[in-house]
C-alpha cells in the first residue's frame, strides 16, 4: 500500500509541481493518475522512489514512512518503467533485464534465468536475448522494460506513461498483455497516464489530476464516467463519455426477444414457414449455437456460402458495450445474445439498445 | 635507397622503434588515466568544468618543442631525459582526451540517468558501469586522434636527443644520407597506421553495441 498523506511538492524555483496530494494505492491494483501535461503526474510518481524530495507531507509503503527508509534499497524494491524505456544501449536485453538482479549480487545463472522466464512471459522471444535495445522496435523495448522492472519480483512497480510512445496498435496490444500479466502476478501498481481512455481501461481507482498539483477526483472508472466530481473532470473526460460509460453498465437488463430461426439443413419449406415476413432468419446448428444470418428475399436456399457473418455476439453477462458493438456488426442491426455455453437465448436492436439506454439514465438520474 | 646500410643496421632500428612505442605508448597510457580521473571530476563538479576546459586548451596551443625544452626546467630533470618527453605528451593526450571524456561522459541520456537512478544504481557505480561505458565511443575517438598525434610527436623529441626513430630523420640530415630518413618516416607511418588499426579492432570488440546506436 502506498499512501500519499498531504504531500505537497515546491522546486526550488517556486513552482508548486504537486499540492496537498491525498490518496491511497492499494494493495495489488492498478492506481491511475491522469490529468493534463504539467499537472505532477511524474512528480508525484517520483518522489514514492525518492528521486525527488517532497516538501511537505508524508509519503509510507505498507505504513513506513519512505522518508526514513534507505533510497537506494528503496528503489530496488520497487520496479520503474519509463516512457521510452531507458534500456542501457550498451547491455544486452538479458543483461538489461538482469540490471536490478545484478545490483543486488545474485549469481549470474539465476539472474539470466530470471531474465529469460521474463521474456516470455512478457511476449518477447528470447532469440532476442543477446541482442542490444537499438536492434529492437520501440514496443519490444517497452517490452524490456517491464520485464526489467519485474526481473527482482519487487511488489510495486511505478509506471510513467509506458505506453506512450507506441503506435496506437502496439500501445493497444502491450495494455492487454499488461492487463493479463497483472491478472497473474497482482503487483501494487502507480500508472501515470495523460490519456483518459489508458486510465480508463487499466485503472482500477483512477486520480484525475488538474494543473497546480491538486487532486480533481479520485475513483474507479465506472463511478468517475457516471459521477464526475466538477466541470474540470466532466470536461477531461469529454463528449464521448456516454459511449465510454456503456463498458460499465451490464447487459443483463436488455429486452432480448425471440425472433426467427431455422436449424443447419432445413428443408426450403421450414425456412419459409419459419420466416414469415422477415427478410433474415437466424441459422442455429444442432446444439442451437448461432452460426449466420440467412438472406431470404424469395429464395429459401439455405447452402452455407448464402450464409452471412455472424457478427460478434454477446451474453447478458457482458456490458451494454459489447451488445451494441454486435448490432452495429450485424446485418440485420440485431445483436446476437447467447447464454454462456454460446446457445441462442434471443436478440435485441440497436434501437432497443439506445431505449434501454435512456430509461436507464433517467432512472439513474 | 642503401639496402646494405639496412641490413647491417637493423639492430640499432629496432632498438629506436622500440624507443618510439614506448614514448607514445606510455604518455598516451598515463594520460588517459589522468582525463578519465579529471574529466569524471569536472562531470560530477560542474563548476570544475570551465577552468577544466581552458586549462586543456592553454596547454594544447604550447608548441610540443618548446614544452621538451622548458621541461627539465619545471621539474629538475636532465635536458636529454626521456621523462621530459613522456612528461609533456602526457599534458598533450591528457589534455586532448579529457574533453572526449566529458563529453563521453554527459552522453548518457536523460531517460538512461533517470532508469538507473530509480532502479538503485548509486552515483559511483553508475559512473563505473553506465556513463563510462557509454562514454567509450568518444574515449576511443579521442585516443586515435592521440595516439597518431604522439607517435608523430615523439620524432620531434629526437631534436632533444631522447630517441625513437627520429633520429634516424637527425641523422639521415645531418649525413646528407637519406636512407635512415626514409626508413625513419616508413616506419613511424607504418606505426602510426598499426597503432590506428589495433585501436579500432579494440573498440570493436569493447563497445560492440556502438555501431547499432544512432
Ligand atoms: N526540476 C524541476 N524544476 C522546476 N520545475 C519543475 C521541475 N520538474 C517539473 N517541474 C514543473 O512541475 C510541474 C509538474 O511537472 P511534472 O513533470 O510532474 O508534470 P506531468 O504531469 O508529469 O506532465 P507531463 O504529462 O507533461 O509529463 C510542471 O509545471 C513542471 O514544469
Ligand atoms: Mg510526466
Amino acid at each position: 500500500m502506498i499512501e500519499f498523506e498531504s504531500v505537497t511538492k515546491r522546486y526550488d524555483d517556486g513552482t508548486v509541481a504537486v499540492d496537498g496530494l491525498s490518496l491511497v494505492a492499494a494493495n495489488g491494483e492498478i492506481t491511475v493518475l491522469v490529468g493534463p501535461s504539467g499537472c505532477g503526474k511524474t512528480t508525484s510518481l517520483r518522489m514514492i522512489n525518492r528521486t525527488i524530495d517532497v516538501t511537505s507531507g508524508t509519503i509510507s509503503v505498507d505504513g513506513q514512512d519512505i522518508a526514513s527508509t534507505d533510497a537506494v534499497t528503496l528503489r530496488r524494491n520497487i520496479g520503474y518503467v519509463i516512457q521510452h524505456a531507458g534500456l542501457f544501449p550498451h547491455r544486452t536485453i538479458v543483461d538489461n533485464i538482469a540490471t536490478v538482479p545484478h545490483l543486488l549480487g545474485w549469481d549470474k545463472k539465476r539472474s539470466k534465468g530470471v531474465a529469460l522466464e521474463l521474456m516470455e512471459r512478457v511476449g518477447l522471444s528470447t532469440a532476442l536475448a543477446t541482442r542490444y535495445p537499438a536492434q529492437l522496435s520501440g514496443g519490444q523495448q517497452q517490452r524490456v522494460g517491464v520485464a526489467r522492472a519485474l526481473a527482482a519480483d519487487p511488489p510495486m512497480l511505478l509506471m510513467d506513461e509506458p505506453f506512450s510512445a507506441v503506435d496506437p496498435v502496439v500501445r493497444e496490444s502491450l495494455q492487454d498483455e499488461f492487463l493479463r500479466l497483472q491478472q497473474e502476478l497482482g503487483k501494487t501498481i502507480v500508472f501515470v497516464t495523460h490519456d483518459i481512455d489508458e486510465a480508463i481501461k487499466l485503472g482500477d481507482q483512477v486520480a484525475v489530476m488538474q494543473v497546480g498539483g491538486t487532486l480533481a477526483q479520485f475513483a474507479p472508472p465506472a463511478e468517475l464516467l457516471s459521477k464526475p466530481a466538477n466541470d474540470f473532470v466532466a470536461g477531461f473526460i469529454g463528449r464521448d463519455r456516454g459511449y465510454r460509460g456503456l463498458s460499465f453498465v451490464g447487459a443483463e437488463g436488455l429486452p432480448v426477444h425471440e425472433r426467427s430461426t431455422v436449424a443447419v439443413g432445413a428443408s426450403e419449406d421450414d425456412v419459409r414457414q419459419a420466416t414469415g415476413d422477415d427478410d433474415h432468419v437466424l441459422v442455429l446448428d444442432t446444439e442451437r449455437h448461432p452460426v449466420g444470418w440467412l438472406p431470404v428475399n424469395g429464395q429459401a436456399d439455405i447452402s452455407p456460402e448464402r450464409l452471412l457473418a455472424l457478427g460478434t455476439t454477446f451474453t447478458p453477462a457482458q456490458t451494454l458495450r459489447a451488445a451494441l458493438d454486435g448490432a452495429l456488426a450485424s446485418p440485420t442491426g440485431e445483436a446476437v445474445c447467447v447464454d454462456g455455453d454460446g446457445r441462442f437465448v434471443g436478440v435485441v436492436s440497436h434501437g432497443e439498445i439506445a431505449e434501454h439506454l435512456q430509461t436507464a439514465g433517467r432512472q439513474a438520474g | 635507397m642503401d639496402w646494405e646500410w639496412i641490413s647491417s643496421n637493423t639492430g640499432e632500428i629496432g632498438g629506436l622503434l622500440g624507443d618510439h612505442i614506448y614514448l607514445a605508448i606510455v604518455p598516451i597510457v598515463a594520460g588517459l588515466v589522468v582525463a578519465l580521473v579529471v574529466g569524471a571530476l569536472g562531470v560530477r563538479f560542474p563548476r570544475l568544468y570551465p577552468p577544466i576546459v581552458a586549462l586543456s586548451s592553454t596547454f594544447y596551443t604550447i608548441p610540443s618543442l618548446a614544452l621538451f625544452v622548458i621541461m627539465p626546467g619545471l621539474i629538475s630533470t636532465q635536458i636529454l631525459d626521456p621523462i621530459n618527453v613522456i612528461i609533456a605528451l602526457t599534458i598533450y593526450s591528457a589534455s586532448l582526451l579529457v574533453r572526449n571524456v566529458m563529453d563521453g561522459l554527459r552522453a548518457t541520456s536523460p531517460e538512461v540517468r533517470q532508469s538507473a537512478l530509480s532502479m538503485g544504481y548509486t552515483p559511483i557505480r553508475q559512473l563505473w558501469e553506465i556513463d563510462l561505458p557509454i562514454a567509450m565511443p568518444l574515449v576511443f575517438a579521442g585516443l586515435r586522434v592521440a595516439t597518431v598525434a604522439n607517435i608523430s610527436m615523439v620524432s620531434v623529441g629526437a631534436l632533444i636527443g631522447v630517441g625513437g626513430l627520429g633520429e634516424l630523420f637527425t641523422q639521415g640530415f645531418q649525413r646528407r644520407f637519406y636512407t635512415p630518413l626514409l626508413v625513419g618516416l616508413v616506419l613511424s607511418v607504418l606505426l602510426a597506421l598499426l597503432a590506428d588499426a589495433l585501436l579500432v579492432l579494440l573498440q570493436r570488440w569493447l563497445t560492440p553495441w556502438a555501431r547499432l546506436v544512432r
